[in-house]
């Protein structure tokens, strides 16, 4: 994250000297809701009402491994009454099909329509009628300072009928995204809406952020951490950015940016390469992660891997794919450790890597051309 | 914390422009500078926040253990000082502890009744009668969105014990939150947004009128360093009503199972796997394959919300369930059954308190304060010496909390006995002359101390019950699950008194019969027979008793109508005799000989 502290500090501080002005805004809107603290009825049941609507717009997304503690959860929001949904590109989504939950607990496969990972968003379709969905055109763009509500399945609260997590918050500032360092490199660089509300957690990613009468306004992003001061970014995704690419997906006339497996690297991250590791080539939809090769004088070979060794754990993450092993690589953190569980016949090896300073000076030492160029 | 120069610079900026823009509009509108006005909303909404806290905070307690160190907080319910909190906070403090009130002072308390499952303790705060209480909410209205606050201290920063208050709304109602490694668990738990952190725990859980809701116990800490991550969770005060008594009473409270595990079908539906047939639910009729409709009132769509209404009510209470067999519906009464065994309930989870803050925990090291107190210690330390004055009222015996509580209970309890007299000098057996209602013939009791009969229809059938240890307790007369044995039982508590039995307890309350008011309940032993006296928790009035021959038998049910006096004594003038969902039949008594010398 690139946004300095001292000015995110700045910028709550001008949200917090808009919000009466919003409020007031929001009033005009709706007067009927301009009611004295002390008689609540009226404003907490069309409160209620919002997030009841609100609430049924929403699903819980479950991949279809489903292996208890793994995060293959999500969130997601209906746009089309046919069951097109919207949600975020992520490794939940890493099978053809998952299963979506709708707000009634009905269960159905969910099939991917398409995935613009640029724009960290997948769209998928349920084979369903008649269900309770966002007009994307009603979408609505809230000024910073304005009160938001968050809706999403975050820490997999709700697993059936249950209604999915509100959480409630101001718009700090609307910026750009500049995330670009080890796991919390993000392929979507344009503007965000950051919130004051802990929105991002487990599973919450591609849940809604609305306004406080439910007006859409954008998809909860992915979960950011900034590994130099711990703390973690809160943000959505506008609907604005997002909604030529869903309505193209849909329509079926959509060329993608980048190709979903193959996203481009917004900034030098760790690959397998800067440990000294080949990988098997990823052929397959889960290719199991063998290690193909270990190149001499590399980190892998002090830690003495072999080449056939295959790779259960990084980092106490199971690793189910290929993909996901080159995912867990690159979320690392220079000074971390590399905590690798690996397979050799039938024994269970744990190993530790220190992970090199930089992605750069790791691939010099293995001589492999850096072909990485932008600066840190 | 100080600002980059960069930001202040940027700040100092903008403040001039404004200041500057101010400036210029006064001088055109050629009027006296003032500062722009607040919306008179957000104003008023603030106020009545002010308001909320300011009524709400003087109930809320901050928990410390008896040496100063600790970290938990809890809520007064009663001006005699009755405080909830979490059972993972007493555990880690002790049986005796400081609390501190936001006047400053710090009160000593002692633990009163714990609820390990629900994570839910009660301590009493010694020194006034006049504490100031919360005022108990009902949380089943509760809806999606209503403000609520969080009082507590966390990260112990209030060395002054005025509370920390964090504000939210309720993220979601009725979560199931399962055993995380010992036997706690969260069912039909309240989900909010306000901050919960360590420290907060045992804490208050306030409405948006600032009527107290829940207790705040636990968050989904997950990668964030066990600090708030936007989902804290707290025990619903409509559970902990189920459980009030029992934990006023001392005891070491349990939860319920059905004796009966249940799975959700691909078509939704919730039916019955497995079932005991030890347990009362196959008594009753229910088998496996049989679909649960619905359960205390509630329809049942998903195994999590079987698990959340069962998960709230106390061992021994008894519930209408409603199940469904080839399309047809049948409601059955259902007596729960223990969650665990005793020998469970007695050992102390060797876990530290889950939110305790831990050492070496960087976020807390940062957020106490020099001189604050340290974290608390692992409780299996060695005890330290309650203070002095009240250490009475703590008084030790196995499966209890604290039995001094459970003394007070009993005798509150007991008082119901008064009404009826004298019963205890006597010492013969009595002979009860009565009518038998439905068979329309007389019907003779003659209850002694190691000897129970029954004639009716003056000699055409009799039955007898022996009562000393080697006799066997029987379904005598058969078909009213020991309606001999249960009539001795009367007599040993009005004749013998309450330590004549070789256990007898105070043992919380229940719906009388699972849909009827409120019963006090005491429970007694005497040889295998288990008896339950059941006491009008209003009036106070002695309404009835069940007897179990058994473990896993039905008992024999007696309920009274109409006090009356016999002879000197007051009696009730009606027996209703029940067994096993059926009435057995009504004894109307006539006359009565107390075996007076």
């Amino acid at each position: 994250m690139s946004v300095s502290r001292g000015v995110v500090i700045a910028l709550c501080g001008l949200g917090l000297a808009l919000s009466p002005g919003a409020g007031h805004a929001f009033a005009q809107n709706a007067p009927e809701e301009v009611a004295p603290a002390t008689n609540e009825g009226p404003v907490q049941s069309r409160h209620q009402r919002v997030i009841e609507q609100v609430s049924r717009r929403v699903v819980k997304i479950f991949g279809a491994g489903r292996l208890k503690n793994l995060y293959a959860y999500s969130s997601g929001f209906l746009v089309s009454p046919q069951g097109h949904i919207v949600t975020i590109w992520s490794h939940v989504l890493d099978e053809q099909e998952v299963t979506v939950v709708l707000h009634d607990g009905r269960r159905f496969a969910g099939r991917i329509v398409g995935a613009e990972p640029q724009l960290d968003l997948a769209v998928l379709k349920i084979d369903a009628e008649d269900l309770p969905f966002f007009d994307l055109e009603e979408a609505v763009s809230p000024p910073v300072g304005a009160r938001v509500l968050s809706f999403s399945n975050m820490f997999k609260v709700a697993t059936g009928d249950e209604p999915v997590s509100v959480l409630h918050g101001v718009i700090s500032s609307r910026t750009r995204l500049m995330a670009r360092r080890g796991v919390f490199d993000s392929a979507y660089n344009g503007p965000v809406l950051v919130v004051d509300a802990i929105t991002n957690n487990p599973g919450s990613g591609g849940g809604v952020l609305t306004t406080r009468d439910g007006m859409l306004a954008g998809m909860v992003g992915k979960e950011l951490r900034n590994a130099q001061s711990n703390t973690w970014m809160n943000y959505a995704i506008p609907i604005s950015e997002l909604k030529t690419a869903i309505g193209d997906i849909i329509a079926g006339t959509f060329t993608p940016r980048s190709n979903p497996l193959e996203a481009p690297l917004a900034s030098p991250r760790f690959l397998p390469i800067d440990f000294g590791l080949v990988l098997v080539p990823d052929v397959i939809q889960r290719t199991p992660a063998f290690i193909d090769a270990v190149l001499p004088n590399s980190r892998a070979s002090d830690a003495l891997l072999k080449s056939n060794d295959l790779v259960l754990f990084v980092n106490d993450q199971l690793i189910q794919s290929v993909r996901m092993l080159r995912e867990e690589l690159a979320r690392l953190e220079p000074g971390d450790t590399l905590k690798l569980v690996v397979r050799r016949d039938n024994l269970l090896i744990p190993v530790e890597i220190p992970v090199p300073e930089t992605a750069r000076k790791a691939r010099k030492r293995a001589n492999d051309p850096d072909t990485h160029s932008e600066e840190e | 914390m100080t600002p980059p120069p960069d930001s202040t610079g940027f700040i100092t900026r903008r403040h001039w422009l404004q200041s500057a823009s101010l400036a210029s509009l006064t001088a055109l509108l050629q009027s006296p500078s003032r500062t722009p006005a607040a919306d008179a909303d957000v104003l008023s909404e603030q106020a009545a926040r002010v308001a909320v806290v300011q009524k709400c905070a003087p109930s809320v307690v901050a928990i410390f253990g008896p040496g100063g160190g600790g970290g938990g907080s809890g809520v007064l319910i009663t001006p005699d000082g009755l405080a909830l909190t979490n059972f993972h906070v007493t555990s880690g403090a002790g049986d005796f502890m400081k609390c501190g009130l936001n006047n400053g002072e710090l009160y000593d308390a002692v633990i009163v009744g714990i609820d390990p499952t629900g994570d839910v303790a009660l301590i009493k705060l010694f020194g006034r009668d006049d504490f100031p209480v919360a005022t108990l909410g009902n949380s089943d209205q509760l809806a999606v969105g209503d403000s609520c606050y969080a009082m507590g201290n966390p990260f112990l920063l209030a060395t002054d014990f005025s509370p920390t208050v964090t504000y939210g709304i309720i993220s979601g109602l009725h979560r199931y939150q399962g055993p995380a490694g010992t036997f706690l668990e969260y069912t039909d738990c309240i989900q909010v947004d306000a901050s919960i952190n360590p420290g907060n725990s045992g804490g208050p859980l306030f409405s948006a009128t600032g009527e107290l809701v829940g207790i705040n116990g636990r968050g989904s800490f997950e990668k964030r360093g066990r600090v708030n991550s936007g989902a804290g969770y707290a025990i619903s005060i409509n559970q902990i009503k189920h459980f009030l008594d029992h934990l006023k009473g001392g005891l070491i409270v349990d939860h319920a199972t059905l004796g009966a595990a249940v799975a959700t079908r691909d078509d939704g539906s919730v039916v019955v796997t497995n079932i005991l047939d030890s347990s009362e639910a196959f008594r009753r009729g229910l088998r496996v394959d049989d679909e649960i409709a619905s359960f205390a009132g509630r329809p049942i769509r998903s195994v999590n919300q079987f698990k959340n209404i069962l998960g709230i009510y106390p061992k021994g209470w008894k519930l209408p369930l409603v199940f469904r067999r080839e399309g047809r519906k049948q409601e059955i009464y259902v007596r729960l059954r223990g969650l665990h065994r005793q020998s469970e309930m007695t050992l102390q989870p060797p876990e530290r308190p889950a939110e305790e803050p831990r050492p070496g925990d960087k976020d807390q090291e940062k957020g106490r304060k020099p001189g604050a107190p340290k974290p608390a210690r692992p409780a299996n330390r060695a005890k330290p010496k309650p203070p002095e004055q009240y250490a009475k009222f703590l008084v030790e015996k196995p499966g209890f909390a604290n039995f001094h509580f459970n003394q007070v209970e009993q005798d509150r309890a007991l008082r119901g006995l008064a009404a009826w007299g004298d019963f205890r000098t006597p010492t013969g057996p009595w002979k009860l002359t009565a009518h038998a209602v439905a068979a329309d013939v007389p019907a003779v009791f003659t209850l002694g101390d190691e000897l129970c009969g029954l004639v009716l229809a003056d000699g055409q059938q009799a039955f007898a019950q022996e009562t000393n240890a080697e006799a066997k307790q029987a379904d005598e007369p058969p078909a009213t699950g020991g309606l001999l044995l249960a009539l001795h039982q009367m007599r040993w508590l009005l004749a013998k008194g309450p330590q004549a039995f070789s256990e007898f307890h105070y043992a919380g309350s229940e719906p009388l019969d699972g849909n009827g008011p409120l019963v006090d309940v005491l429970a007694a032993e005497r040889f295998t027979a288990r008896t339950r006296f059941l006491f009008d928790r209003q009036s106070g009035a002695w309404i009835g008793f069940d007897t179990e021959r058994d473990e896993d038998v039905d008992p024999c049910e007696v309920r009274f109508e109409g006090l009356t006096e016999f002879n000197g004594r007051k009696f009730p003038k009606l027996f209703i005799v029940r067994h096993a969902d059926r009435e057995y039949g009504r004894f109307e008594l006539r006359a009565a000989n107390w075996g007076d010398a």
